[in-house]
């Protein structure tokens, strides 16, 4: 694991490590049945393209996932998440390599934590913003 | 679909109704097979020896396990409820998670489901939508609670969004 980040570390503007994930169909298949999500429009080509979509695409829950790995990554253990948010704003498909991306909006204390509010992405390889997130963390202090 | 204004009446006629709780064991099992579903190798979420050191002393779950407990019974609850209401494309809109207390194995994960609300909007490239907002809350075997959870479910008109 990486070494803890303290509240000192960081300020506005400061920029989350991305995580890089490229999503395979069986990747797909793994996340319908560890999730129970087995809408169709996720393994199945043809029910997708039944429903209007290009083809099998990946399931908002599993983009979402990966903006909570970028999140829980970069805390550290000694971090807590409170608050995850993600807007599906297009749509990402298997084989596509996909950035996670973030960076910190503001960082406040409340009721003695120490909270920073991050704002979280998802990159298509065209550069489009195919999904919006929000975190709110707490993370230790050095004090 | 959307021009069905009667179905839009029942199925907003439901919001702020509870659902039938979902309960749900959590196995070590479940939290592993979802830690390599996303490919997250941190050691917290599969390493019992790393966790026991760890401040949770137990393997936790990653955080967005929580809105998958109870999925597979949500879907059938749903598909009762709202499904025959709206015809078309679905797709998942968002979701906003809120947390309290972390996910272990062993633990008792009661889920109660309500529509929030409904809405009815007329997009940009999809043509008339109609949005749901799902609300849940995650109760753990000691009535704590663990999360928080509103997903946004969007019913679209087939064939309109390639205009």
């Amino acid at each position: 694991m990486t070494e803890q980040l303290y509240y000192e570390d960081i300020v506005a503007g400061s920029e989350i490590p991305p995580v890089v994930k490229q999503a395979t169909t069986r990747q797909l298949v793994m996340w319908a049945g560890a999730s129970g999500d087995y809408h169709e429009i996720h393994y199945d080509k043809d029910f997708a393209q039944s429903r209007g979509l290009p083809g099998v695409i990946i399931h908002g829950q599993l983009a979402g996932s990966f903006l909570g790995q970028l999140i829980t990554d970069w805390m550290g253990e000694q971090g807590s998440l409170r608050k995850l948010t993600c807007s599906y704003r297009g749509m990402n498909f298997p084989g596509e390599v996909i950035t996670c991306k973030g960076k910190v909006s503001k960082k406040y204390v409340e009721d003695g934590e120490h909270c920073v509010e991050c704002s979280l992405w998802v990159e298509n390889p065209q550069g489009e913003k195919t999904v919006l997130g929000m975190a709110i963390v707490t993370l230790p202090t050095r004090g | 679909m959307v021009e069905d204004t009667l179905n839009i009446e029942e199925l907003r006629s439901k919001i702020g109704i509870d659902w039938e709780p979902v309960v749900c064991n959590i196995e070590k099992g479940m939290i592993q097979r979802f830690a390599q579903a996303i490919d997250d190798p941190n050691p917290l979420w599969q390493d019992e020896e790393y966790a026991r050191r760890s401040r949770y002393g137990s393997i936790i779950a990653p955080p967005t396990f929580i809105q998958t407990v109870g999925w597979d019974q949500f879907e059938k609850q749903f598909q009762l409820q709202v499904a025959p209401l709206l015809s078309g494309g679905r797709l998942n809109g968002g979701v906003e998670l809120e947390y309290y207390q972390p996910v272990r194995p062993g633990d008792t994960i009661t889920v109660i489901t309500k529509i929030a609300d409904v809405r009815e909007r007329q997009g940009k490239r999809m043509g008339k939508m109609v949005f749901v907002t799902f609300e849940k809350t995650y109760k753990n075997q000691t009535q704590e609670l663990i999360a928080k959870c509103r997903q946004i479910a969007i019913w679209y008109q087939i064939g309109a969004e390639h205009d």
